[in-house]
């Protein structure tokens, strides 16, 4: 060999050296540093960037799982009760509630003069804020960090850049601080508009916030404690008030949510220092809170890590539960003093791919299914649903909970055709088209076909678990069920057909006309998808043409508002475990119509029976009495049939062996604190299942050489190649 | 030379103009600011009073391209275009409909980008040159037939199916590399072996076969007839002689995506979890983000522009008959 090819074979020498020791001892396919390894680190994954971490402002559950670790409301959601129970999170007790008449005269909760709801909340001293450069203080107790221009803040590109920290007690201006916020329009609280239905003075305030912002210089700080809020009182260092308007026992859920979290005034005036949003320092990306983790990175591109929040106070993991829970060693940490996991990593994986994978590998700790991986996980058998042989093999264990919330086919009740509108008899038949339509509907085929039979037929908008929800033949509807050897039997498609000849649509044809009969389903997407063919096929069961309008989000939205659209498909997932975020779907008022696109209800559905009960419903406590009225507005919607079908999905989480105490919560996001991991099982079973193979690396080397081989010895030939003249030589 | 390129610098601003113009255009046709601020705000409870606040703190609030109800200039000027448009020419690019900084989101992402990008590029490049150059030396040989239907085969391949292969053979199933995914310092290298790979591979087939063309032209040609006559060696033929002016067409199509470079690629980023540039724009356009959307726009068009001066400019590097005047 020459010396050429010699000085190639040297560098490949090299490379491959350099390849095989840059691996370490450690698999090589670890997408995780190696110096994290065996510690107690959860991974898990993101496939969006968050749109906002302030939680005055964020409203999404992906955002929530970032946030709810590390903001603390007044209350939470116990971790292992069912039904979901609230109890006091940073509170001493439950607040107190006071209801007051327009005097302000103590009344009773029923009473007729009731005018004011006082909530009186009470912190428990000694808890405090993460360390955070917006506590920094210096000896003379003013901040370190106080920059007066833009230029101040030139040497600071990330929060981590901020070298000094400190922290400080949660007191109960904190939350009066956030209310504040909340109440302020320029941040543009989602729930501002309806909390400012209940919170005393919450308009008012917003106008004064409003006044005070416009007086002052551009990007200048408002110290929202200046300004009074009459609907809240700050009674003392752990004490504070928050003042209603009439009553609703709904707003215990909310204290539950990151709204209601304590934000510092620090951190206000540290945010709104110069040049700090050109940075993009903001609370919305670099959360302060007093909870269990702390986010010390936020690159929303790569990873988001939070971190054991050191300052966190005493709190321990349940002693209570379900009666399963034990079996299930969910209660073997009772007792102990949480969080568990130092850090949890969450790493962006825009592809289920490689996440997938990534999970079998046990690189992640958990995972969902995606539907392309549900036939390797799950297998459906005569027992019913569960873990494949090879997930079992590996030690997977299977979460299943039922949703807190609804997907459901919706009729447009303005609309002229399928809605509640004309002549009392036209109304009817419209009625009873909308049953037929409910019959051909195969829900239970929809769920197994598209939704890998993750889901359950619901009777009603509530789901199980909530209360009002009635299982068996209580709940039926009995509007396109029949209850047959104790199971619910969806009515035949005969059964429709004779409906269908009394709305005046026999085989699907107008009766009078003998036009067909079609329908519009509006919907985001273009046409032609399976799903799409599926439903074509179900209405064509009683001879309705449906014809699918495919549109962008914007266009779909638009038609909903202005109450364009015919047949259409919408979703809810639950704020809170109560009937009324459910019923709500379906109230007059909440139409998307009449609200000009702000209202839930998108069926447009307004009866004023159902309306009358619902305002009834909506201010009582759970008891039988709320249970009948539940009854008789469910009997309403099953007679009127707002919506065609509607099913209540079913969430699957798969949890590596190493995984312990997990429990699927509908509701809270605030659970990280609970799990526990194992890391040297972890470990050991990451080297297990990854042990790299070389064969091929040798193979690709062959094959290199076997094809480089007879081209070198070509190129060879060439070059020594003679011209011979004509004739030989002479 | 300098009067040529503050000349093409000067004729760059109409086409700007225009570009953002198009951009602006082409979005509000789809989207309505109304519509924007309901994506931003989300799905649940957004009142018409939120929206409205939405719009004011953002300039959306005006009129798109011309205020009916303003005198003069300000018929121009109050405007969504000119507002949002007039930064944008000394590379304010503002902050995003969320509130980020983009400049900033920008400078971060870009490198990412670059770590996958340029050594795609260069040995890439430095691949296909060198593996054209090989089949031109034995043209009209078995090499030659069977070098051009590898490439046929390589380019009729999906980049996808590249891109899934890798991850099924190289990260799953022999568990050499990370499936996805990125960590930056001395650990990237780990992160970007696989899809640097596979980018040089999957470009191998189209790379090769243009440059082979190419230099099949010059190697036709009688001054290599002459060098070959004269013995000089094959492999100073090539590489002194056909591949200095090969150059030219090569450079057309090279030195121009030169400074996109860092713009990403939106395929393998994505599927390799690369936290670059390449899916900020598709990412903005999903989210209705049009201040992202213009600046990306903007970006893009610029760098082209440059990219095309850097083209004219290194014609004259490789041939002195070209003079730029």
């Amino acid at each position: 060999m020459n010396t050429q090819g010699s000085l190639v074979v040297a560098a490949l020498a090299v490379a491959f050296t350099f390849f095989i020791s840059g691996c370490g001892d450690g698999a090589w396919n670890n997408p995780h540093p190696a110096d994290e390894a065996g510690k107690n680190i959860l991974y898990s994954n993101f496939s969006g960037p968050p749109k906002h971490l302030d939680p005055v402002i964020s409203y999404s559950s992906d955002e929530g799982r970032f946030i709810d670790q590390i903001y603390d409301p007044p209350l939470q959601y116990h971790y292992l009760k069912r039904p979901f129970e609230l109890e006091p999170n940073t509170l001493a007790q439950m607040p107190e509630i006071v209801y007051l008449d327009a005097e302000g005269n103590e009344v009773p909760s029923e009473s007729p003069e009731l005018a004011y709801s006082d909530y009186f909340f009470e912190l428990t001293p000694g808890t405090y804020y993460q360390p955070h450069p917006a506590f920094a203080l210096d000896e003379t107790g003013e901040s370190i960090y106080a920059f007066e221009s833009a230029d101040d803040a030139a040497p600071f590109r990330t929060l981590s850049d901020f070298s000094e920290t400190g922290t400080r007690e949660l007191i109960a201006e904190d939350y009066a601080y956030q209310l504040k916020r909340l109440a302020d329009p320029t941040l543009l609280s989602p729930i501002r508009g309806l909390m400012s239905e209940y919170i005393l003075g919450m308009n008012e305030f917003a106008d004064i916030a409003k006044q005070a912002r416009d007086a002052q210089g551009e990007g200048e700080w408002l110290d929202l404690r200046t300004l009074d809020f009459s609907g809240v009182e700050v009674i003392d260092r752990y004490r504070f008030r928050i003042r209603l308007k009439g009553k609703y026992p709904q707003f215990s859920y909310w204290l539950a949510f990151h709204f209601f979290a304590p934000i510092p005034f620090e951190a206000d005036r540290f945010y709104s220092m110069p040049g700090m949003a050109d940075r993009n320092i903001t609370l919305d990306w670099y959360p302060v809170g007093t909870g269990p983790y702390m986010m010390t990175r936020n690159d929303p591109n790569e990873a988001i890590v939070l971190e054991k929040n050191p300052n966190y106070r005493d709190d321990f993991y349940p002693a209570e539960g379900e009666i399963a829970d034990r079996a299930a060693g969910l209660l073997d940490d009772a007792g102990q003093k949480i969080p568990f996991i130092d850090k949890v990593v969450y790493r962006l994986e825009k592809e289920s791919i490689p996440l997938w994978s990534k999970f079998l590998q046990g690189y992640y700790d958990r995972s969902g299914i995606a539907s392309d991986s549900f036939d390797q996980a799950i297998s459906v058998g005569s027992e019913g649903i569960g873990l494949s042989d090879e997930m079992r093999e590996r030690g997977i264990t299977l979460d299943v909970a039922v949703t807190p919330g609804t997907y459901y086919f919706g009729f447009n009740m303005l609309d002229d055709v399928i809605g509640d509108t004309g002549t009392a008899d036209e109304r009817e038949r419209k009625r009873l088209l909308r049953q037929a339509i409910a019959i051909i509907y195969d829900q239970e085929e929809y769920i197994s076909i598209f939704y890998n039979g993750r889901g359950e037929t619901a009777m009603s908008p509530i789901p199980p678990g909530i209360f009002g929800y009635q299982k068996g033949q209580e709940g039926l509807n009995d509007s396109v069920f029949d209850w047959i050897d104790g199971e619910a039997v969806r009515k035949s498609t005969e059964v429709a057909r004779d409906l269908m000849v009394k709305a005046g649509y026999p085989d699907g044809r107008d009766a009078d006309t003998g036009e067909p009969l079609v329908l519009n389903l509006d919907t985001v997407g273009s046409g032609g998808s399976a799903a799409q063919s599926w439903l074509i096929k179900q209405f064509k069961k009683i001879g309705i043409q449906l014809n699918i309008r495919g549109t962008d989000y914007n266009r779909f939205k638009d038609k909903m508002k202005a109450g364009n659209a015919q047949l259409f498909q919408w979703g809810w997932l639950a704020d809170y475990p109560d009937a009324e975020n459910f019923l709500f779907l379906l109230y007059g008022p909440n139409g998307q119509v009449v609200t000009q696109g702000a209202g839930v209800n998108s069926s447009n559905f307004d009866n004023a029976r159902y309306n009358e009960l619902f305002e009834e419903m909506k201010l009582m406590e759970n008891s039988p009495e709320r249970m009948e009225i539940i009854r008789e507005m469910l009997d309403i919607l099953h007679h009127e049939m707002p919506w065609a079908s509607s099913f209540h999905p079913h969430s699957y989480v798969l949890n590596n062996a190493w995984v312990y105490n997990s429990k699927p919560h509908g509701i809270s996001k605030s659970v990280l604190k609970y799990l526990r991991i194992d890391p040297e099982q972890r470990a050991r079973m990451q080297a297990e299942w990854n042990s790299p193979v070389l064969w091929p690396l040798l193979l690709v080397a062959v094959i290199v050489l076997v094809t480089a081989l007879p081209g070198y010895l070509a190129y060879r030939r060439r070059l020594n190649h003679r011209i011979r003249p004509l004739g030989g030589d002479k | 030379m300098l009067a040529y390129i503050i000349r093409r610098l000067v004729y760059a601003i109409p086409i700007l103009i225009g570009v953002n113009l198009l951009t602006f255009a082409l979005f509000f046709v789809v989207n309505t600011p109304d519509q924007m601020a309901r994506v931003q705000l989300g799905d649940k409870h957004v009142t018409e009073d939120a929206v409205q606040e939405w719009k004011a703190q953002r300039g959306y609030d005006k009129p798109l391209l011309i205020n009916g109800e303003a005198d003069g200039a300000e018929v121009f000027i109050d405007t969504i275009f000119f507002e949002k448009s007039l930064s944008l020419f000394v590379l304010d690019f503002g902050k995003s409909d969320a509130g980020r900084n983009i400049a900033a989101d920008i400078e971060q992402r870009m490198w990412p980008s670059l770590a996958v990008a340029l050594p795609t590029f260069i040995i890439g490049i430095s691949v296909n040159i060198a593996f054209a150059l090989f089949v031109v030396m034995f043209r009209a040989s078995i090499f030659d037939t069977s070098a051009m239907i590898l490439c046929v085969g390589l380019m009729s391949v999906s980049g996808v199916f590249y891109v899934i292969a890798g991850q099924f053979f190289f990260a799953k199933e022999w568990s050499l590399v990370p499936i996805s995914g990125y960590l930056g310092g001395a650990d990237a290298w780990r992160f970007l072996l696989l899809p640097v790979t596979i980018g040089v591979i999957s470009g191998i087939g189209g790379g090769t076969r243009l440059y082979r063309t190419l230099f099949l032209e010059e190697a036709n040609k009688d001054y290599v007839r002459t060098a070959r006559a004269k013995g000089v060696a094959e492999l100073t033929v090539l590489f002194r002689h056909i591949l200095p002016n090969g150059m030219i067409p090569i450079l057309t199509s090279v030195v121009v995506v030169i400074p996109s470079l860092f713009m990403g690629s939106l395929l393998v980023e994505s599927f390799f979890g690369i936290p670059g540039l390449g899916s900020y724009t598709l990412d903005a356009i999903q989210s209705q983000d049009f201040a992202i959307v213009r600046s990306m726009v903007f970006l893009g068009s610029v760098l082209y522009i440059i990219g095309l001066l850097l083209t004219d400019i290194s014609y004259t590097l490789v041939d002195p008959r070209v003079r730029l005047s």
